[in-house]
């Protein structure tokens, strides 16, 4: 990935946290994912993507953090499962969003939504991992970002 | 008249794969303009919906699972080709935005979007 595509989704998250919520993200300094760094929260979505890029875009977060993000749209019901739903909503704005920058050969996927469960997400070990730390009252949530062009990954960001 | 009055006797239809989204926009719009408000998950349920109650106005998302949005505009406009039809999407390039215009859709409205932006979008929608 260069480093204007990792800032295309750097914006995306800023533009989507300004819209939807009262208060703005804070955007932390995206980093290289090492195999030990834990940041699988209790609500992760995966969006794959697919066409000119190949890889996956995650977003994961904290129950409590979820759970005020559906009460900024309304919502009083912020059961696990409404949690859930939006997360995946969250993954999948964000990365439709990108189809701007990066055309409409960026194919996504509909979301897949795990809760909890960090041992089944697999990051592909042939690609570089990026996380964008998406900081937001007081909560610390992760944008991941791993592509790459065309060719298939060998993992392809699999969940088990 | 404005657009508000003129919908108080329509029924609209609300499409999207994410509960959260669909239960926003109903609160967003549904009882202030609609007399009647049904909502469906996939484009295949959406058909079904389409179908039991014939909406005269449908929010359709592209994305989703079992029936993409952009194959269920054109099955809705099969129907019943003067259904007022506003894709709301994720999907940012301009080009997406074209091509749901070019099969009949007479709106689209980009997501994350606010409560302000679908009234918007939806007095357009009417007035146009």
């Amino acid at each position: 990935m260069t480093e204007e595509e990792i800032r295309v989704f750097i914006n995306g998250t800023a533009n989507y946290f300004k819209t939807i919520a009262e208060v703005p993200a804070q955007i932390g300094t995206p980093f290289l994912k090492e195999p030990a760094d834990q940041i699988i929260s209790d609500f992760s979505a995966i969006i794959g993507i697919t066409g000119l890029h190949r890889g996956c875009v995650y977003y994961t977060a904290p129950r409590l953090m979820v759970q005020k993000l559906v009460q900024q749209l309304g919502e009083t019901d912020v059961s696990d499962d409404m949690c859930a739903d939006f997360v995946g909503e969250i993954a999948n704005t964000i990365s439709g969003n990108a189809r701007e920058h990066l055309g409409r050969n960026f194919l996504i996927s509909v979301p897949v939504v795990l809760r909890g469960r960090p041992e089944a997400i697999h990051f592909p070990n042939n690609v570089a991992t990026f996380v964008i730390p998406v900081l937001w009252d007081g909560h610390r949530s992760s944008l991941i970002v791993c592509l790459k062009d065309e060719e298939p990954l060998s993992m392809n960001g699999a969940v088990s | 008249m404005t657009a508000r009055g003129e919908t108080r006797m329509m029924k609209l239809l609300i499409v999207d794969d994410s509960n959260v989204i669909r239960r926003a926009i109903e609160r967003m719009i549904g009882g202030q303009r609609f007399e009647e408000v049904r909502t469906a998950g996939n484009g295949v349920d959406a058909l079904k919906e389409f179908d039991a109650f014939e909406p005269d106005v449908v929010t359709m998302d592209i994305t989703m699972p079992e029936l993409d949005g952009l194959s269920c505009v054109d099955a809705i406009l099969a129907k019943k080709p003067d259904t007022l039809i506003l894709v709301i999407s994720a999907l940012a390039d301009k080009a997406t935005a074209v091509e749901a215009i070019k099969r009949g859709a007479q709106g689209f409205l980009l997501k994350p979007f606010t409560p302000e932006m679908l009234d918007t979008e939806l007095t357009e929608l009417f007035e146009n």
